[in-house]
Order: structure tokens, then C-alpha cells, then sequence
């Protein structure tokens, strides 16, 4: 590029003006300047073109380079090459064609697509893996419809012999969950969004304020067994101490509703962290705003603050309902494990979807024949993944409705 | 329906720091009153002040006697909030809420205190306050789109809108016209011209020629150096302010030779 520079010289004029000339000449840096306009960028179809070449190319390295007499593609190294070959490929084209400062900046850019299809990848697969295998289980009649009643080992024998397809379905799991995390939510989202309504309004960084954030902070690392652990614990306690008072209570503490007060002990600190965000960035001057028009402080927090900040607070619901709907572990100690239907969170042990594919994986129902279980586990892992992308989407549904009018022209 | 202002010897503080001192202005009702002054010299502050919305900011107080008429506003056992239902303010930026609609948003001082109306009272109120604000003839038939979709001059009008919905004594402006583009501000100072028959205007201003334009008094607020309080300097008519003021300081303000 250099040399181009050397053998085009720039007119006089061009260079000192059109009122120059007692103004020394100076020579634009040829690195700054280059000179000409066009020709200094690669095209648009330069970045696709370079990956599918190194995917290409790639593709050939791992099949030479795998067995000749099986042929298997091993995808890892597949991705690792073309990586490679494309960041290469495009920064010594773009050296070579226009100049080191746009070589760099093509390859910096190359690490960042990398990076992000590297972080892409598991997401894809966990999804294609049990979407393409979870399929199978949901297509079985009455999965959605049954619950486990009546499903033993020989249940499972016959169906490994042919005798039947795979009965036992997980009503019972889908509505345990959705019992158990609507319950859970509704003693999270109150108490969290106050505690951070209290932060956010009506705290003037004083010591209470920094111990509820530091507590909070030190909630959201709580592991969820503890949780559970603890939800257990207080239920019972509580139980024996309503008991000494001659209240009728249920006589044992492994019941929905101890599962979640277990799950909101998790829940209550991601409701608090992202609600709070989302009310410190609704703008001062619409609180300043209600107080000039003579409106109380509460009123204002009510009718003004919170519905502006309503679509993030519902995002932020849908979040921690995701982060909660996925544990195990407590609801195993709080709620217990049952094979039938239970609609009442407050008498008698309850299951979960995760739970039961936890279950179905690690004790199928026969000892040797473990197929249909983990077909059972895998429809039951697409169910759980649907449910949290529907509340994903409702809670997009919901920020649209409820967001604060951009336009009206 | 319109009060005068009176304050005896106000300090403001925001906590230890005295940001005015010792401000003593007579403001008649039905009148329009500018501040005038460099940056940073306490304008703002005291008219935040006189509908208690200094004190909304964690540490702020107010010491002195500020009467509305002859009533203390920061008397003991005085209501914040009554007192700013009594004294309305415009912001500096328009503050349309973005959730409510242009109809809503005139209607936001009812609305938000819960109080319950008939649909033609709420009607007229909405007529009687958009036309007082010169907005009615470009609004009135989209009333029911969001307030945010109207340019800046038409929302800060909205904003006076609203204000004036409410039927307060005393309107105070905050550099009203400082967003907005030549035509907007003409038409916001001739709704001020409007209001002064109904309303005591107070209005803070970096324009000195719309402070001529708009207002009969004039106060110049200055500031002796960063962290030193900020002081009334002179008050007085506004042709004086101008023409010939007393003060030194004042004169070299208004002929631009500081500030």
C-alpha cells in the first residue's frame, strides 16, 4: 500500500489549496489518508463469504483427518477449525488488500462472532437435543392427560416387549409445578417488589437500606438445597407451634405450600434485584412532576412510577418464576414425591416436573429396562422448557401492553 | 383565585451547605416575576421553595417565612402537598407522563388523586384547560394518543396544561422555554401574557429578553464563588432592572459584560 502511495503523488494543488502555496506542502499520513475513496472497505458479502469458505475448508481438515474406513464428522473440531481458518483467512485478505489497522479491526471483530456462536452453541443443542428426543415421549397417548397411577416395572416390561406403548404421563408433575410456583410467586412478588419499592423511594441510603441490599445480595447465593432445608424446617416448626395452640393443622410438613415458601426464599432476591433496576430508571421528573400537581407520595409511586416501570417489572417476575421453576432439590425435601394428581397445595405430598425427570433418570421405574422412564424424563424436560419459554413470551406480551406510549402522531 | 407571595429572610440549605440566604421578595398576585442570574446562583433552588418541592430532595430545608397571602407555607403543621395543589410548577423539560394519554395527562391532578367525575365535567375541564394553554385547536382530535407523540413546545404546553387543570393561585415556571425552539417559546410567552389575568406567574429565565418581554418585576440573583450562597441582588421593576439598575453587579449582568 505503501508504494501506491509513493507512485501516485497528489497534485500541488490538491495539496496546499487553492490558496496555497507559500504554506509548506505536507504529505497526508498514508495511513490516515489513504488515496482514494473507495476501495478502502471490504464489500458486505466479504465476511459471509470468508466463513462459509472456512466452514468449507474445514470441513475437508476433519474429514481427511478422521478414520477413512468409518466415516464420522466430529462436529467440536469442525467448529474449532473453521474458527481458526476464518479468523485467519479474513485478516491476511484484509492485510493484503487495504491496510493493518482494518486487518486488526477485522479480526477483533471475528473473535467477538466466535465468542458469541461459542456461547450460542449449548443453548442450541440442549434445546435440539430434547426438543428432537423429548418429541418421541410427548407423542405417547394420554402423556399429557395421565398421571403415574398404576405405572410399575411390569407396566414398563410391556411396553419394552411390545405389548403396548409407553402409559404414565405427568398431569400430576405439570400441575405440582404450576401449584407450587403460582404459590411461590404469589408471596415473592409482594414481598419483593415492596422491599424495592422501600429501596428505591422512600430509603435515603441510611443503614437499613444497606442491610437489606447486603442480605439480599447474600440470598441470591443461597443454595437452593439450604433453601429447602430451611422451608422444611420453619414449616414444621410452625406446624408444632399452631399445633400447641389446639389450631387444626395437617400433621406433616411435606406439602405444596411448605415447597413453596422454600422456592420463595430463592425468588424474593432476584424480585427485588431487577424490580429495583427497574424503578430507579423511571425519570425523576415524573415523580417531581405528580408531587407539583399536588399528588401524594404514595398515590405517585402507585399511578405513576409503577406503571411506567411495569413492563421491566413483569420481565423481571417472568425471570425469577424461570430461575424458581427448574429446582429440584428443595421441592424433593419440602414437598416430597407423588405419583398421582394433588390439587391442594396444603395436604399431602406434591411433584414437580423437575423432580420427576430427576426420578424417571436416576430410578426407572424397571430395573433393566430403562427406555420408557427416560423417554417419560425427556417429554417431560420439553415440557419444562416450553412452559418457561411461554412465561418468557407472556412477559414480552405483557411489557408491550403495558409499556409507555413511544409515538401517536 | 390568584395570591401574592411575600418571603422574610429565607435560607436554603440542602443539609449543611446554605445554597440562598437572607431572600426578602414581595411578589404581587396577578403579576409575572422573572429570576435572572448566571448559573448555579440559586434561582432554581428558591423557587422550589416556594411550593415546597425543595424539600423533596433528601436533606434539603428552608429556614425564614415564606406567606402565601398571610399564610406561612412552611409554617408547623402545614401540608406539603396542600400547598402544591395551591402552587402549580412547570418544568424546565416537558414532562408529559408517557403512560397516559393527552386527555389523561391534562387530567393527571384529578386523576392521580383518585378523585371520581362525571365524563362531561372531565370534558370541559380538558377543553377549558387546553385552550387556556393554546393547545386545544392542534390536540383536540387526538386526545386519546399518548401525550409523548406531540413535539417539545406542544407538550410543554400540555405540561401548562396540566397545571393549570387544577386551579392553582400561583404558577411557577422553571426556565420554561429553554427546550424549545423560537416559535414554541413565542407561543408559551404569549400564553403567559394570557395567564397573568388569572394566575401570579413566577418564572426563572437565562433569556434576558424574554425576561423584558414577559414579566413587569425582576429579580437578579448572583453568586459571590463556587460554595458561597446565592443572594437576591436587586428587585425591582423590570425597565429599571434593565434600564438602570442600582445594583453594579446587575448592570454588568444585564449589558452581557459577565456571566
Amino acid at each position: 500500500m505503501i508504494e501506491s502511495t509513493q507512485t501516485k503523488n497528489p497534485t500541488p494543488a490538491s495539496v496546499q489549496g487553492p490558496a496555497g502555496g507559500h504554506e509548506p506542502p505536507h504529505e497526508p499520513a498514508a495511513m490516515l489518508r489513504p488515496n482514494s475513496l473507495t476501495g478502502n472497505i471490504q464489500p458486505r458479502w466479504f465476511l459471509p463469504a470468508c466463513a462459509a469458505v472456512s466452514l468449507l475448508l474445514s470441513f475437508a481438515l476433519v474429514v481427511l483427518l478422521g478414520d477413512a474406513e468409518e466415516f464420522s464428522i466430529n462436529w467440536a473440531l469442525w467448529f474449532v477449525f473453521a474458527a481458526v481458518i476464518h479468523l485467519v483467512l479474513a485478516y491476511v485478505i484484509t492485510l493484503v488488500r487495504i491496510n493493518r489497522r482494518k486487518a486488526k479491526d477485522m479480526f477483533w471483530r471475528n473473535l467477538i462472532y466466535v465468542a458469541f456462536t461459542l456461547a450460542l452453541l449449548p443453548l442450541v443443542s440442549v434445546i435440539m437435543s430434547v426438543a428432537i428426543v423429548g418429541f418421541q415421549g410427548l407423542t405417547n397417548a394420554g402423556f399429557l392427560t395421565s398421571d403415574m397411577q398404576g405405572i410399575n416395572a411390569s407396566t414398563d416390561a410391556g411396553t419394552q416387549e411390545g405389548e403396548h406403548g409407553v402409559l404414565g404421563g405427568i398431569r400430576h408433575a405439570i400441575i405440582g409445578s404450576l401449584v407450587i410456583t403460582l404459590m411461590a410467586t404469589l408471596v415473592s412478588v409482594p414481598i419483593g417488589l415492596l422491599t424495592s419499592i422501600y429501596l428505591v423511594e422512600y430509603s435515603q441510603g441510611g443503614p437499613l437500606s444497606r442491610a437489606i441490599t447486603f442480605f439480599v445480595d447474600v440470598m441470591t447465593g443461597i443454595p437452593s438445597i439450604v433453601a429447602g432445608l430451611f422451608g422444611a424446617a420453619a414449616m414444621a416448626s410452625f406446624l408444632s407451634f399452631a399445633d400447641s395452640l389446639g389450631i387444626p393443622v395437617p400433621g406433616r410438613s411435606t406439602m405444596g405450600v411448605t415447597a413453596a415458601i422454600a422456592l420463595s426464599v430463592l425468588m424474593i432476591p432476584v424480585v427485588v434485584r431487577t424490580t429495583e433496576e427497574m424503578l430507579r430508571v423511571v425519570p425523576n421528573e415524573l415523580r417531581e412532576a405528580s408531587y407539583a400537581l399536588g399528588v401524594r407520595k404514595w398515590r405517585t409511586i402507585l399511578k405513576v412510577v409503577i406503571p411506567t416501570a411495569i413492563s421491566g417489572i413483569a420481565a423481571g417476575v417472568t425471570l425469577s418464576i424461570a430461575r424458581v421453576i427448574g429446582e429440584t432439590a428443595p421441592i424433593l425435601l419440602t414437598a416430597g414425591f407423588a405419583t398421582r394428581v394433588n390439587w391442594n397445595p396444603f395436604e399431602g405430598w406434591m411433584t414437580t416436573l423437575p423432580v420427576f425427570i430427576y426420578q424417571q433418570f436416576t430410578r426407572p421405574m424397571h430395573p433393566t429396562y430403562h427406555d420408557p422412564s427416560f423417554q417419560r424424563a425427556w417429554a417431560a424436560a420439553l415440557i419444562l422448557i416450553l412452559i418457561v419459554m411461554g412465561l418468557n413470551l407472556i412477559a414480552r406480551i405483557i411489557a408491550t401492553i403495558f409499556a409507555p406510549k413511544k409515538t401517536g402522531r | 383565585m390568584s395570591k401574592s407571595i411575600t418571603a422574610k429572610n429565607l435560607n436554603v440549605y440542602y443539609g449543611d451547605f446554605l445554597a440562598v440566604e437572607g431572600v426578602n421578595i414581595e411578589i404581587a398576585a396577578k403579576s409575572v416575576t422573572a429570576f435572572i442570574g448566571p448559573s448555579g446562583c440559586g434561582k432554581t433552588t428558591f423557587l422550589r421553595t416556594l411550593n415546597r418541592m425543595h424539600e423533596v430532595l433528601p436533606g434539603a430545608r428552608v429556614e425564614g417565612e415564606l406567606l402565601l397571602d398571610d399564610d406561612n407555607i412552611y409554617g408547623s403543621g402545614v401540608d406539603p402537598v396542600t400547598v402544591r395543589t395551591m402552587v402549580g410548577m412547570v418544568f424546565q423539560r416537558p414532562n408529559p407522563f408517557p403512560t397516559m394519554s393527552i386527555r389523561e395527562n391534562v387530567l393527571a391532578g384529578y386523576k392521580l388523586n383518585g378523585a371520581r367525575m362525571s365524563r362531561s365535567k372531565a370534558d370541559e375541564i380538558v377543553e377549558t384547560a387546553l385552550r387556556g394553554a393554546n393547545l386545544w385547536n392542534e390536540v383536540k382530535d387526538r386526545l386519546d394518543k399518548p401525550g409523548s407523540g406531540l413535539s417539545g413546545g406542544q407538550q410543554q404546553r400540555l405540561c401548562i396544561a396540566r397545571t393549570v387543570a387544577v386551579k392553582p393561585d400561583v404558577i411557577l415556571m422553571d426556565e420554561p422555554c429553554s427546550a424549545l425552539d423560537p416559535i414554541s417559546t413565542l407561543a408559551i410567552e404569549d400564553l403567559i401574557s394570557e395567564l397573568k389575568k388569572e394566575y401570579t406567574i413566577v418564572i426563572v429565565t437565562h433569556n434576558m429578553q424574554q425576561a423584558a418581554r414577559v414579566s413587569e418585576k425582576t429579580a437578579f440573583f448572583n453568586i459571590a464563588g463556587t460554595g458561597k450562597p446565592g443572594k437576591m441582588i436587586e428587585y425591582a421593576d423590570t425597565t429599571t432592572i434593565f434600564n438602570n439598575p442600582s445594583n453594579e453587579q446587575t448592570e454588568r449582568y444585564v449589558s452581557g459584560k459577565f456571566g
